[in-house]
C-alpha cells in the first residue's frame, strides 16, 4: 500500500516537472545530458528511499538536492575545468540548502534547444527530450529516423552546448526576436508531428499536439507581452478545435471545406479568438499571428455557414511577404483559387521552381484539385499520382485515389 | 547510396494482386513506382509471388537438396523488393513510409554493402 503510493509519487514528479528539473539542474553547469543523467539517478534513488523512509514534503526539492549531490560527486571525480568550478561551488551550496521555492529556467532551456549555434533539425527533438522527458525512440519514431542515430545526433547536440558554452538565459531585446521565433518555430514542429499522428498515435504515450500546446502555454505565462507566443498558441488551438472532424468514425479523411463546422470544438475557437485578439493589440503582427487570422477565417465558417476565401487570399499574400515558406505559397495558391478562380490559382503555383516541389505532396495535392477543375483530366491524373506516391498518410491515399477517378 | 526496402505484406496484400482493376491498393502502387522513378531514386526492385510457390535448393557433401518451402508461418511474408540510389538512410526511411505496403505490412530498410560489392565486382 505504502509502497504503491510511494512509486505513484515518483511516477507523478517525473511526469509533471521533469523538465522543470532538468532546466534548473543544467541551467548552471550547461550540462543537459549530466542533468538528465543526475534526475534519473535521483529518480532512481527516490524510488528505493521514498517507499520506505516516506515521500519527502516536497518531492522535488529532494530530487534536485539528490541531483545536485550527485553532479557535484560526478564533477570531482572527473578533473573539472576550470570556468565549471564556480558554477559547481554555486551548485554545492545550493545542495544543502532546503529549497522550497524552486525557480523555473525551462524558459532559458527551451533558448538553448533552439539556439543558433544548434543544427536547426535538432530544435525540435532537444525541446521533446530535455523540456517533455520524451525518450530518443519515442522522438525517432516521430521524426522518422533510426532510434540510434537519433540518440546520438542528441547526445553530440548536448555536448555541444556544454562545449560551446551556450548560455541558459533569454536573450536580449535585440536579440529575442530571432532568437523567439526558432523557439516558436520548434513547438510548432512538434505539434506538427502530434496532428500528423493523431490517426492512430498510441493512447499511452502523451499526446505531441498537447505537449507543444502546453509548451507555448507556458511560455506565454514567462512572456505575456510577445504577441507571436499567442499567434502561435491561438494557431494551434484553432487547428485542434478542428481535430475530431478530421476523420470521419471509419477513419476516412475530410478535407477542412467538407468538414462538418458543427463539430468543432466551440470553447476551443474561444480561446484561440481570446489569444488572437490579445496578441492583435500589440500592433506587431508577425508570422504565426497571420497564420492564425487564416484559421479564424475559416472558424468563421461555423457561424456564418460560408468561408470568405478573399479575406483568406489577402492574409496569405501578406504571410508570403513575412515568411515565404513553401507551405505558405501552396496554400496561397489554393486561396486564391478559391477566391478568384482555378487559373489564377494555378499561375501561383507555376510560379514555384520545379525542384523545390519534387517531393513535396501538398504541391502535388492542390496542383491536381485545380488541374481538374480546370478539366485538364490527363494532366490532373499525372499530379494525383504524383500526390498519391508521396503520401504517408493511408486515409489520405484514399482520398487523393478516390478524387482522382 | 543505395538502400534496399524489403516489402513484408500481410495476405490480403497478396489476394489485392488479383483485382488489379479495382484495389485501391495496387492503384497506390502504380502511383508510387511512378513516383520513385519520377524522382530518380529507383534503382530496380521486383515483386514475388507467395511464399507457397518458393523452392530452396542448398548443396551438401556434393549432393543437390531441393525442398519445396519455406513454409514458415507468418502474418507477413515478403512480397518483393525495392533498390533506391539516395544520399541517406533519413531520405530511404522517407521513401519507406510512402510505400503503400508501409500501411498494412512492414518495411525492412537496408543499405546496400556497397564496400563488398565493390570486392566482388571489380576484376
Amino acid at each position: 500500500m505504502i509502497d504503491d503510493a510511494a512509486q505513484r509519487a515518483v511516477e507523478a514528479v517525473a511526469r509533471d516537472s521533469y523538465g522543470r528539473l532538468v532546466a534548473l539542474l543544467s541551467s548552471q553547469t550547461r550540462d543537459v545530458a549530466g542533468a538528465e543523467d543526475a534526475l534519473g539517478e535521483a529518480l532512481l534513488a527516490a524510488l528505493s528511499s521514498w517507499p520506505r523512509d516516506g515521500v519527502p514534503k516536497t518531492p522535488e526539492a529532494w530530487l534536485v538536492t539528490f541531483a545536485r549531490h550527485r553532479i557535484v560527486d560526478q564533477a570531482r571525480r572527473a578533473r573539472v575545468r576550470a570556468d565549471h568550478a564556480e558554477a559547481l561551488r554555486r551548485l554545492a551550496a545550493e545542495g544543502s540548502k532546503p529549497s522550497g521555492d524552486l525557480p523555473d529556467r525551462r524558459l532559458e532551456l527551451l533558448f538553448v534547444c533552439a539556439h543558433p549555434a544548434i543544427d536547426q533539425a535538432l530544435h525540435t527533438p532537444l525541446m521533446l527530450q530535455t523540456v517533455l522527458g520524451l525518450d530518443a525512440a519515442r522522438i525517432a519514431q516521430a521524426f522518422l529516423v533510426q532510434p540510434a542515430a537519433m540518440g546520438q545526433r542528441l547526445v553530440r547536440a548536448k555536448t555541444k552546448i556544454r562545449e560551446a558554452g551556450i548560455p541558459f538565459e533569454v536573450p536580449d531585446e535585440r536579440e529575442r526576436p530571432k532568437r523567439l521565433d526558432a523557439v516558436l518555430e520548434a513547438i510548432y514542429a512538434a505539434y506538427g508531428l502530434g496532428w500528423d499522428e493523431a490517426a492512430g498515435a498510441d493512447s499511452r504515450t502523451r499526446d505531441l499536439a498537447d505537449e507543444a500546446i502546453w509548451l507555448a502555454r507556458t511560455l506565454r505565462a514567462r512572456m505575456p507581452d510577445e504577441p507571436e507566443i499567442r499567434g502561435l498558441l491561438a494557431l494551434m488551438l484553432f487547428c485542434e478545435a478542428r481535430r475530431p472532424a478530421r476523420r470521419t468514425a471509419g477513419g476516412r479523411y475530410v478535407p477542412l471545406s467538407e468538414q462538418d463546422a458543427a463539430t468543432w470544438s466551440p470553447a476551443t475557437i474561444e480561446e484561440a479568438e481570446t489569444e488572437l485578439a490579445a496578441a492583435a493589440r500589440h500592433g506587431r503582427p508577425g508570422r504565426f499571428q497571420l497564420e492564425a487570422a487564416i484559421q479564424s477565417v475559416h472558424a468563421e465558417r461555423r457561424v456564418t455557414g460560408r468561408t470568405d476565401w478573399e479575406a483568406i487570399a489577402v492574409f496569405y499574400d501578406e504571410l508570403v511577404r513575412l515568411a515565404p515558406t513553401l507551405g505558405a505559397r501552396i496554400s496561397r495558391a489554393a486561396a486564391v483559387a478559391e477566391a478568384r478562380g482555378p487559373e489564377l490559382g494555378l499561375a501561383r503555383l507555376d510560379e514555384i521552381a520545379p525542384a523545390d516541389v519534387a517531393d513535396y505532396q501538398p504541391y502535388w495535392a492542390v496542383r491536381a484539385h485545380l488541374l481538374q477543375r480546370l478539366g485538364r483530366r490527363g494532366d490532373a491524373s499525372k499530379a494525383f499520382d504524383r500526390a498519391i506516391g508521396l503520401t504517408e498518410d493511408d486515409a489520405v491515399r484514399r482520398f487523393l485515389l478516390e478524387s482522382r477517378g | 547510396m543505395k538502400y534496399v526496402m524489403l516489402i513484408y505484406e500481410p495476405p490480403v496484400s497478396f489476394e489485392s494482386r488479383d483485382q488489379v482493376r479495382s484495389s485501391p491498393y495496387v492503384a497506390a502502387w502504380r502511383a508510387y513506382y511512378k513516383t520513385l522513378v519520377e524522382a530518380g531514386v529507383y534503382a530496380g526492385g521486383a515483386p514475388l509471388k507467395d511464399v507457397a510457390t518458393a523452392t530452396t535448393v542448398r548443396v551438401r557433401d556434393a549432393k543437390r537438396r531441393v525442398q519445396d518451402g519455406p513454409f514458415a508461418e507468418a502474418k507477413e511474408q515478403l512480397g518483393g523488393f525495392i533498390l533506391l540510389e539516395l544520399p541517406s538512410l533519413d531520405a530511404a526511411l522517407e521513401w519507406a513510409a510512402r510505400c503503400p505496403a508501409a500501411a498494412v505490412g512492414t518495411i525492412e530498410v537496408r543499405p546496400m554493402d556497397e564496400e563488398i560489392h565493390e570486392t566482388i565486382v571489380s576484376p
